[in-house]
Order: structure tokens, then C-alpha cells, then sequence
């Protein structure tokens, strides 16, 4: 099976400074990666440049997205693709309802995709059994995008959108800072019930603690602008209890990405 | 008279992003530059006023030779001859004017087509009555017959000069004094036409009433004049919507509208303004100095001004209320759009003389490009004014790093038992917000319609819907490339 996302000595940076240095990572279809390392290592700039934020230059390397290049893609290219990031510092858009911003990015993802879009009642029907699946309080809709909402609701709405679009490949970054339990426990079931044989998810994390609930295929860490090391769910558990710095040792080591017939 | 009037078409201009830019050849009946006594006797003459209207007319010009162009907007442009201007302009079909659209000139009705108004139609399908205003002289009115049934009046400024003299007299000028200032007394003395509206006594007007307007000939400044009176009880929603042809040189739009609403009425005045704004280096583009205000004369009334100006290279207006009656009520809801090197000064002026009356304005200004947007707002309440509210929300959107928002709120207070509220809030449309849109599928241009909408929701709630449709449109024409 052909991967879904295959990164190739990528090298990106912002304002001129490098902070990944040769990144290689294969994804496949029906995969959970995780993608966790200390502070300052990356990880929020991998899962940037994916989505295609413009600040961050990116000057060597790859990225193949379903065999097509996809740097030469455009960000809201890249969502009809199926692209799909759940910020870590979600934005707020006033004036502009969550209900009707969903909307229009829904449609506007069908139309790429030759779809017809959804009618008024269409969509309401779809989007309260998707905010039913993640537990997203339906008076959020109403309000405008991340206007007032706390950390939780935040994170909780993001997973919602990722509901609502359907993408083929989920990009949920560091999704769990300021989550408490519940919180954590809900997300991870969202995120659960939108895996699929068809999909992959990346998930970008500080701790191992998410990894509990959504359960990753492959972990791999991210020091100094490269994946230094890469494992099984194990190897998320040995980093809890031994710290990034056991991984340092093994940083000159080249690391190839197991591919696992699934 | 011919010739020089094809000398003075725009065959020479070419037509360019401004879709409404282009004019018509047709024979144009144009007094020569220049503003003196003898000029004004020849308009009044040429509508064939009264004598009563002559004098009052001579009365502002000698008023306005007094007064000095006032220096204090926030807009810079060049001094303005008003010795260069031609101060009449009227199209010529054939000696009479027609009495049905069927003798209307088809070119005339061409550039109605054109402006997406061809009258027979729309004005059917739409239940609207449309008071056609061609360069100075009114063309056609439609639906008279039926406003007729109900009493109403909707016609020319220049018929009811002469059709209803009396209305004319008691009220003209009874809000906007011909020396209330310098743009007002220059209409005064050389408005060439407008509308006139009056509904009797407890009548709802049935259908929104509207009027297009549109400037021809070099050098002409439109001068219209509109008066409207809803008397004990009358209800009346109005339109105003404008656009204009390209033009080199910029063209003064001084126009003064007065609305006198008496006891339990209601007035609603909506305008969506569309006036070329000058090209991206500034040049050329429409001198929107209009003065427009409205008197709630009798108790319970209610007058509310909502506006969408997005065209023209300065606006500088302040629709305001005079809220004289008890328990009067103002609203004023404004969305003004700079963009490119487009200048907004506007606001509005809440008066509150009588007992209990109320105030509610809404203000959205957005900039960009090297737009300069300015908000000036007045709200006075008067020692008499016994438990005055007012509630000012001034909100202002930055597109970019070049534009600029600024805001003068003057709040003067002489009763103690007045409540007056201020909100101001300044936003931006950034890369951030627009790469989130982005990453859900939204593009750019799409993001920054619907971040614009949402911003002007509230106002465009006010307008008549489909106006709001239009208006909506506008905002998303105004804004094409103004960010990335």
C-alpha cells in the first residue's frame, strides 16, 4: 500500500533561523504516529509547515501527500485534500458564528471535492450527531469561533471541526496541554472514533499521558530538528520515565521509520 | 449644442474595473461654468419655479458668499473652483418631458439597464415605486398612481416645488438651514433636483420608496436636494443607492436631505453608496459632502439612518437626529469602507432636546490599502433633555499595515439624569486568522468576506433585505485584493 505522507529530508525554518533539519517520516494509511520531544525541538513546526503557514521557509527536502508533492499545494489546497490541523492556540473570529465558519469550510471542502454541498437542514442534522460524538456542548455553535471559550472548549471544538471534515490525515498539535482528565478522556474518544483503515493521525505531544487514550501505531522523537529515535507505544512509556536526555545518546544514530504492513 | 456635448462623452475613457463606468451620449442641455446670481435665476427659471423659490434660493447664495470652506475634517483635497463647475445639466429628449416610460428616451432607459434598474420590470416584480433622477431633471416616476390612492406623495423636489408649494414652504429647510453650513448653503442655492416624499397622517407606506441617482456631464456637480415628512402616525422605509461613471477630474456631490418625522412616526432612510472612488493612485473619484439629517418633531417618533458608503474618494457626512420630540428615538448604523487612497470623515450627531428620548449608534469602519477612515460622533444632551440614553458602539477593522482608523467621539452632557454610553474596539484581519480559515478549506478572499460580514452583521441586519444582499456584494467588490 502506497503511503499516505512521506516527509524526505525536509529542512524548514522561520526568520531565517533552521529548526528542522532533516526530517524523514512515512505515514500509512490506518496509522497513529506520535511525534513528541522537549521544548524547542520542532514538533509545532513540522506540524505547521504540513498545514502550509507561509511564515515558516521551508529550503530542502520533500513532502509527499497521496504520491502528489505537496509544498507546491496551497493551504486550503491542502484542506480539500483532506489536510487537517488542530492548532494548538486555536484563534478566535469575531462576528463570525462557529456554526457558520463550519459551514463554509465544509462546503467549501465538498466543492474541491466535486461534492454538492449541504443544505441548511442537511447540515444542521450532520453537525449535532458530530457534536454529539465528541461531547461539544451545542451553545458553542452559536457562538462565535473560540470567542470566549476556554482551554477545553477550545481543544474540544477543534476535535469537532476534525468531526465535521472528515480529513484523511489529522494533525492534532500538543492537543492535550491544558486538558484536564475528563477533558483528555473525551478528545482521546473523538480522535478514536474518527480513526479508519483510509486515515492516519499525527499526534504531536509533550507527554505520554494523551497516549494512553489514543493508543499510536509508531512514536518518534523530535530533538534538535530531526527524529532521533523512533519505537512502539513502549517506547512513549520509556520516555516518561527516563526523559528526553536518554534519547540524546542516540541522536547520531540514523533512524529508519519501520513501515508496518497493516 | 449636440456637438459639444458628444465632445464631452467618455469615448475617450476606457471602461476598467469600476463596472459602472460609463456614460451615455446623449444631448445634454449644460449651462456654462460658473456661480453668480444670473446662473441661479437661470436653474430656477429652467424648472420653472415660483418666485418664492427663486428668492429663497438667492437668499443661501448670498449666505454662502459670506461663509468659509471649513478646514477641520480629517480628509486632504485639492482646493475646489467653484467658478469651474457647471451648475445644470439636464438631458433632452424631445421639448416635453414624457408623461410615460414609452416617450422616455431609450438611451436614458438604456443607462438604467445598464445600472441594473431597467424600470418596467424591476419596478413591477419588486413592488418598488423608482423616482428616476437623470442628471438634474426628473425622468420618470413610477407607481404614482397607486401611492396616489393612499394619500402618499413621492415625486421631483422640482414637481413639488410646484405641485405642493405648501408642504415645500412649511418645511424646507426646517432642519437644515440654507446657512447651517458652507456645503448646505451652496445646495441651497443651486440643488438642482431630488425627491420629495409626504405621508398623511397614519399611513404605512406599502412598499420601500427609491431613488438612483447618477452624475453625467463633466464638471457637474450633482446638487440634489430630498425632503421627506411623514406626518401624525405615517410610516416610510426609503432607499438611496448611487453610483456614478469614471470621471478624471473629481466631482463635488453636495446634496442635503432633510427628514421631519411628526408625532409617532417613523422614518427610515437606508443609502448604499457605490460612487467611483478614484483609482489606485488616488486620482479622480467622487466628493461625497453631503449634509443629511433628521428632526423627530413630534413625540413617539422615530427617524434611524443606516448607511453602507463604500465608493467615493472622500465621504464627509454625519446623518444625524434632532430629537426634539419626548420619547424620540435616533439610530444611526454605519458601515464605511477606505480603501486604496480612499478618505472617510463620518459620524453623526445625536441632539437630545425633548424628555426621555434615546439614542443608538452603530459605527463599523474598515481600512484598507492606504484607506484613512475616520469616525466623528456628537451625542449632546440638552439641560431640558430629562432622562436622555444614549449607546455609541464605534468598532473599527484594519486590513494591513498602511491604513488607518481614527475616532472622535464628542459627548456633551448638560442633564445629570442622562445615560450615555461609549464602546470603541479596534481589530485586524491578520495572516493568523486568515491562515486558520485557510487550514479549514476557506479561501483567502472568502475568509476575508466573511470576517467583513460578520464585523458589519449588525448593520446590515438594519437594511431592507434586498439591499443587504447588495450591500454584502459591495463589500466583497470594494475588498478584492486588498489583502495577501
Amino acid at each position: 500500500m502506497a503511503p499516505l505522507l512521506q516527509i524526505t529530508n525536509l529542512h524548514a525554518g522561520i526568520d531565517g533561523v533552521e529548526i528542522l533539519r532533516g526530517v524523514n517520516l512515512t505515514v500509512n494509511p490506518g496509522e497513529v504516529h506520535s511525534i513528541m520531544g522537549p521544548n524547542g525541538s520542532g514538533k509545532s513546526t513540522l506540524a505547521r509547515v504540513l498545514a502550509g503557514q507561509k511564515s515558516y521557509q521551508v529550503t530542502q527536502g520533500s513532502i509527499l501527500y497521496n504520491g502528489r508533492d505537496l509544498l507546491e499545494m496551497e493551504p486550503d489546497e491542502r484542506a480539500g485534500e483532506g489536510v487537517f490541523l488542530a492548532f494548538q492556540y486555536p484563534l478566535e473570529i469575531p462576528g463570525v458564528s462557529t456554526k457558520y465558519f463550519i459551514k463554509a469550510a465544509l462546503n467549501a471542502i465538498r466543492k474541491r471535492r466535486g461534492l454538492e454541498e449541504l443544505d441548511a437542514f442537511e447540515f444542521l442534522t450532520f453537525v449535532k450527531e458530530r457534536a454529539k460524538l465528541v461531547d461539544l456542548d451545542m451553545a458553542l455553535l452559536d457562538r462565535n469561533v473560540n470567542e470566549g471559550f476556554s482551554g477545553g472548549e477550545k481543544k474540544r471544538a477543534e476535535i469537532f471541526q476534525m468531526a465535521v471534515l472528515e480529513p484523511r490525515l489529522a494533525i492534532l498539535d500538543e492537543t492535550d496541554s491544558g486538558l484536564d482528565i475528563d477533558a483528555l478522556k473525551t478528545v482521546a474518544e473523538g480522535v478514536n472514533m474518527l480513526r479508519g483503515p483510509e486515515r492516519a493521525t499525527i499526534i504531536v505531544t509533550h507527554y505520554q499521558r494523551l497516549l494512553n487514550y489514543i493508543v499510536p501505531d509508531f512514536v518518534h522523537v523530535l530533538m534538535g530538528g530531526r527524529i532521533v529515535k523512533s519505537g512502539g507505544k513502549e517506547l512513549a512509556l520509556a520516555l516518561e520515565e527516563k526523559g528526553y536526555a536518554w534519547t540524546e545518546n542516540k541522536a547520531d544514530a540514523t533512524v529508519n521509520v519501520a513501515t508496518v504492513n497493516v | 449644442m449636440s456637438g459639444t456635448t458628444q465632445d464631452q462623452t467618455l469615448d475617450r475613457w476606457a471602461a476598467s474595473e469600476y463596472k459602472w463606468g460609463f456614460t451615455t451620449d446623449i444631448e445634454s442641455d449644460t449651462i456654462a461654468p460658473g456661480l453668480n446670481e444670473e446662473v441661479i435665476r437661470l436653474i430656477s427659471a429652467k424648472k420653472e419655479e415660483p418666485e418664492w423659490m427663486t428668492q429663497w434660493r438667492l437668499n443661501a447664495y448670498r449666505g454662502w458668499l459670506t461663509m468659509t470652506e471649513p478646514t477641520w475634517p480629517n480628509v486632504h483635497y485639492p482646493r475646489i473652483d467653484y467658478q469651474a463647475i457647471s451648475y445644470f445639466s439636464a438631458p433632452k429628449s424631445d421639448s416635453d418631458r414624457p408623461k410615460s416610460l414609452d416617450e422616455v428616451d431609450p438611451k436614458l432607459l438604456e443607462t438604467y439597464e445598464k445600472l441594473g434598474i431597467p424600470l418596467q420590470e424591476r419596478a413591477i416584480l419588486a413592488g418598488m415605486a423608482v423616482d428616476a433622477v437623470f442628471d438634474s431633471v426628473s425622468v420618470a416616476t413610477t407607481f404614482k398612481a397607486k401611492l396616489g390612492e393612499l394619500g402618499i406623495i413621492f415625486c421631483s423636489f422640482s414637481e413639488a416645488v410646484r405641485e405642493h408649494p405648501d408642504l415645500v414652504q412649511k418645511y424646507l429647510g426646517s432642519v437644515v438651514p440654507q446657512k447651517d453650513n458652507f456645503f448646505a448653503a451652496l445646495n441651497s442655492a443651486v440643488f438642482t433636483d431630488g425627491s420629495f416624499v409626504y405621508i398623511p397622517k397614519g399611513v404605512k407606506c406599502p412598499m420601500e420608496l427609491s431613488t438612483y441617482f447618477r452624475i453625467n456631464a463633466l464638471n457637474t456637480g450633482q446638487f440634489e436636494r430630498t425632503l421627506i415628512i411623514a406626518d401624525e402616525g405615517a410610516q416610510v422605509s426609503y432607499l438611496e443607492g448611487c453610483t456614478a461613471p469614471m470621471r478624471d477630474e473629481n466631482q463635488l456631490h453636495a446634496a442635503v436631505v432633510e427628514l421631519v418625522a411628526l408625532k409617532g412616526a417613523t422614518i427610515k432612510y437606508s443609502t448604499i453608496q457605490n460612487w467611483y472612488p478614484g483609482d489606485k493612485e488616488g486620482k479622480g473619484g467622487i466628493y461625497n459632502f453631503v449634509t443629511k439629517r433628521g428632526k423627530c418633531l413630534g413625540d413617539d417618533s422615530r427617524i434611524s439612518w443606516t448607511q453602507v458608503e463604500t465608493g467615493s474618494a472622500i465621504t464627509w457626512k454625519y446623518p444625524s437626529v434632532i430629537l426634539q420630540g419626548d420619547n424620540s428615538i435616533g439610530e444611526f448604523y454605519s458601515v464605511a469602507l477606505t480603501n486604496n487612497r480612499q478618505q472617510a470623515d463620518t459620524g453623526t450627531k445625536m441632539i437630545h432636546i425633548g424628555k426621555n428620548t434615546s439614542s443608538y449608534i452603530v459605527s463599523k469602519g474598515i481600512s484598507a490599502g492606504l484607506g484613512n477612515n475616520t469616525y466623528r460622533g456628537q451625542v449632546k444632551v440638552l439641560r431640558g433633555a430629562t432622562n436622555a440614553r444614549n449607546y455609541t458602539q464605534c468598532d473599527s477593522m484594519l486590513m494591513g499595515d498602511r491604513c488607518s482608523a481614527n475616532t472622535f467621539p464628542y459627548i456633551e452632557v448638560d442633564n445629570p439624569s442622562a445615560q450615555v454610553e461609549h464602546e470603541a474596539s479596534t481589530s485586524k484581519i491578520g495572516e493568523d486568522q486568515l491562515f486558520y480559515c485557510n487550514q479549514r478549506g476557506i479561501s483567502t478572499q472568502d475568509a476575508v468576506s466573511m470576517i467583513v460580514n460578520g464585523f458589519c452583521k449588525e448593520v446590515f441586519a438594519e437594511l431592507p433585505m434586498e439591499f443587504a444582499v447588495e450591500a454584502k456584494k459591495l463589500l466583497e467588490v470594494s475588498l478584492e485584493g486588498s489583502v495577501g
